[in-house]
Formats: C-alpha cells, sequence, structure tokens
C-alpha cells in the first residue's frame, strides 16, 4: 500500500484512501510522539528543502521539527533574506537549491499554484505548506486527525467552517476533505466573503446566519480573517465584523449543546474568536497544533521512498 | 509443526523463559509486530499459567520507522504499544521467524527510544540458522530449520489463518 500520488499539492489530487492511510499513519507517529526518545531514523539520508517565500510559525516550526524527528537532513530557505529579493525567478532558485541533491521539498507561497508549476518542471517530490488562496493541505490533514480523534470518526460528522472562505486555503482543504470522507458541510460568513457559487462547486451548505450554524454543526473550524490578502474593503470594521460573526462565550452558552472549536491560527483573539472561548475546555486548537507534527511526519514519509 | 507440537513448545519456551529470569517482575516481554505478536500472546498467557497471580509486563513494538530499506520499499506502520519505561530492565524480544536478522537488529534500535535496558534477549519460535546476514542468535529457539532462501517458512494462526500450523513452502 502506498499513495497514489508523488507529491502532495492538494487534498484536490488525493483518493480516500491516500487520506486514511496518512491519518493512519499519523496516529503511530503521535505514538512516537509520546515515547522518551521522539526521534526515529526513518528518513536518514534524505535532504528536504523548506522553501517559505511567505511568512509562516507554526507550519514551518511543524514541518521543521517533523523533519527532525524523521532524522531528515534539512535547510531552511526563507524569501526576504535570500536571492529571490535580487530578482531570481522561483524555477531558477528551486534549480540552484536541487542541483545540490535535495529529495524532497516543502513550500509555501503566496501565488496559488505555485508547487503545482514546480511539480511539472522539478525531479523531487513537493510538498505544499499553503499556496495562496488555493490549498494548505497538511492542515486539512490535521484538522481531520483532531475531529476524528475529539469525536470519532468523519463519516457523517457536521462541520461548519465559519469566516473568511474566500481567502482562505485552509477552508478548501477542509472542504474538499471532509467532503471525501463523508462529512457534512456548511460554510458561514458574511456574504462578500464566500464565493458566489461555492455550493455548486465543492457541494457544501452556504449561511449566513453563525447561531443556526452553529446550532446545527458538531464542530466549528474559525478561520482568520486574512486582511492582508483583501484588496478591497469586504466588510465595514473588525467590530462590526466581530457583532456578526465573532463567537463569544455567551454565544457558546445559548446554544442548545456542545460543539467543538477549532481554529487554524493564528488567532485574532476578539475578532474572530473571544478568549474566553479559544481557552476553553471547547476548544482543540492547542491538540490541531500538536496533531501537526504528526501528520506532516506521515506525509514526509509516506512520500520519501519516491523518487529513486 | 502441527497444532499440538506447536503448543507444547510454546509452553517450553515459557518455562524456559522463566528458568532465567527468576523475578519475574523485573522482566519485560516485547512481542513484534505484525507476527511476532501471536507467539508472545501466547508465551504470556503460558507465563501466566505457570506464575499464577503474577503481573507480567508485556508491550508490542512496530519496527516499521527503524527500517533500513526506506529508499527501497514502502511499509506501512502497526501499532506500538509500550505505555511503561524499559529503563533497568530485562527485556525479553519475541518473534516468529527469524530469517536474516534484520527486523531483530532494527527492534534492538527501537527498544532504546523507551529507556535503557538492563539487558536483552531474544525468543523465536522458529530460527532459520545459516540464513543470517547480521551476527545476531536467539537466546530461547522454539525449532531450528535448515531451510534453502528460495523456501518459504510460513506461520498459520487460530486467531487470524483459522489453524495453527507451521509449514514450509517451496
Amino acid at each position: 500500500m502506498s499513495l497514489s500520488t508523488k507529491h502532495l499539492l492538494g487534498i484536490r489530487d488525493l483518493k480516500k484512501e491516500d487520506i486514511s492511510l496518512i491519518l493512519q499513519t499519523a496516529e503511530q507517529f503521535k505514538e512516537v510522539l509520546q515515547r522518551p526518545v521522539k526521534k526515529v531514523p526513518s528518513l536518514r539520508d534524505i535532504v528536504v528543502v523548506n522553501l517559505f517565500f511567505e511568512n509562516s510559525t507554526r507550519t514551518r516550526i511543524s514541518f521543521e521539527l517533523a523533519e527532525k524527528r524523521l532524522s531528515a537532513d534539512t535547510v531552511n530557505f526563507t524569501a526576504s533574506s535570500s536571492s529571490v529579493s535580487k530578482g531570481e525567478t522561483l524555477l531558477d532558485t528551486v534549480n540552484n537549491i536541487l542541483s545540490m541533491k535535495v529529495d524532497m521539498v516543502v513550500m509555501r507561497h503566496s501565488a496559488s499554484g505555485a508547487p503545482h508549476f514546480l511539480a511539472k518542471h522539478i525531479p523531487a517530490a513537493i510538498i505544499n505548506a499553503g499556496d495562496g488562496i488555493n490549498e494548505h493541505p497538511t492542515q486539512g490533514l490535521l484538522d481531520a486527525l483532531s475531529i476524528r480523534e475529539r469525536t470519532g470518526s468523519l463519516e457523517g460528522r457536521k462541520v461548519a467552517i465559519v469566516g473568511d472562505i474566500m481567502h482562505s486555503r485552509v477552508a478548501q482543504s477542509n472542504i474538499y476533505l471532509l467532503k471525501k470522507m463523508g462529512a457534512e458541510v456548511t460554510v458561514c460568513g458574511p456574504p462578500t466573503l464566500i464565493p458566489k457559487y461555492i455550493s455548486q462547486a465543492l457541494g457544501v451548505n452556504v449561511s449566513y446566519n453563525l447561531k443556526e450554524t452553529l446550532e446545527w454543526c458538531d464542530v466549528a473550524n474559525v478561520l482568520r480573517i486574512q486582511l492582508e490578502r483583501q484588496n478591497q474593503v469586504l466588510f465595514s470594521s473588525l467590530r462590526e465584523y466581530n457583532l456578526a460573526y465573532g463567537i463569544s462565550r455567551q454565544l457558546l452558552d445559548s446554544l442548545h449543546k456542545e460543539i467543538v472549536i477549532m481554529h487554524p491560527g493564528p488567532i485574532n483573539r476578539g475578532v474572530e474568536l473571544d478568549s474566553d472561548v479559544a481557552d476553553s475546555k471547547q476548544s482543540i486548537i492547542l491538540q490541531q497544533v500538536e496533531n501537526g507534527v504528526a501528520v506532516r511526519m506521515a506525509v514526509l514519509y509516506l512520500l520519501a521512498n519516491r523518487n529513486n | 509443526m502441527s497444532e499440538q507440537q506447536l503448543s507444547i513448545t510454546i509452553r517450553r519456551l515459557a518455562s524456559q523463559v522463566l528458568e532465567n529470569n527468576d523475578s519475574i517482575s523485573n522482566t519485560v516481554i516485547i512481542g513484534l509486530q505484525p507476527r511476532g505478536i501471536y507467539v508472545s500472546d501466547r508465551l504470556v498467557n503460558e507465563i501466566k499459567k505457570q506464575l499464577p497471580g503474577v503481573a507480567v509486563q508485556y508491550g508490542k513494538l512496530d519496527i516499521t520507522f527503524y527500517r533500513d530499506d526506506i529508499r527501497k520499499e514502502l511499509h506501512i506502520a502497526n501499532q506500538t504499544d509500550i505505555p511503561f519505561s524499559l529503563e533497568g530492565k530485562k527485556i525479553v524480544l519475541v518473534d516468529d521467524v527469524l530469517y536474516t536478522g534484520r527486523t531483530i537488529r532494527a527492534a534492538l534500535d527501537a527498544i532504546l527510544a523507551f529507556g535503557r535496558p538492563e539487558n536483552v534477549e531474544l525468543c523465536v519460535l522458529i530460527d532459520r540458522r545459516f540464513s543470517r546476514q547480521f551476527p545476531i542468535q536467539p537466546d530461547y529457539t522454539g525449532k531450528a530449520i535448515d531451510s534453502i532462501i528460495s523456501q518459504k517458512v510460513k506461520v498459520f494462526w487460530k486467531e487470524k489463518d483459522g489453524k495453527d500450523e507451521v509449514a514450509l513452502l517451496e
């Protein structure tokens, strides 16, 4: 058994069996992370380069830790301190790095499709760590692992994705994954932040009413408002957004059931999530971060032997 | 090897393990995934039968992430279940067939991630001697057989395969 793809560019290209295999392997790595010595020699002699053309804390540290716990050799690259600022093209940068015998590339880029472009031109296995507003597959996978851990299964689970759907690669990866695994998805947010034809295109429910959505769902995945990707005014103020679509303790207490709260981070406290929600027992935000390392270990492990 | 021979052999292995580990409280039995656990399950049951009322520490180890052939072939991991430290413990590794010795090499590596054991012994149901690629020998052997590379040793278990039997396949 192995994955049906050579790269992890997006959840869209994965089969249901691929997703199950990654989650199953991630569970074994979670056990490894409980041992006194949390390191295995699986990727000894494999060189991974982390190409981050866009800022990141969680994802980069998580990938780096995953690589180190697998004993891979890692090279880090950040665009701001590299020759990209001298005008080098993406392909030139990567080809130069690859000529130093690199096996795998973990890449984040602000342009949607950048890793797909690279996959066509270079032989190394590519893992997409977020491309523009397209996909963030490892986030989708770790969210799925966290939901499964907390609620038992993905099949039939009702998941709400709340907030800036338009600019969110996390939302897109989550939707593809949850639909493939048999969960129901509702996206909820102001009409200006939800793509017009998303219901037809991706088979999700659309709601503009937060309370109704929360009353419906088992799990709410709350997204960050991505001000850096919004080049026009899409809602009047953060304060007003918080009043209509922010999740407060009061709102959660008014529901007739207890739902699970997730957030991919970084949180804008007081905008999409209030502090007493983010830090409550219902929130599994820190478990998501913990699962991130195990999921990334699984992806690296499953793709590592494919480029002989 | 028939069902009856198999159960007699397991009984003898259990007695030998007990003979060498008089204070069983400091000994840990570790079965190797995926097929060594069928031997270790029975071995542990037999030890409990011979020493009623005594707690036997028992874990299961998967060595997939410690293999030396990651570039060649992808292996899917099984569950590891060792919910205690192995620091200072006497360990008996249990597997069904000892062949090249590569699995045991990986298992020795893997065990060190759980602490520094006092010593490690190896117990196998079938020893295919003359096929070793590493200097590894068992301390407890169910049955030693001489086989050539083209032959296969298959151990069947009731729980999984519907019968207890060891067969040499051409």
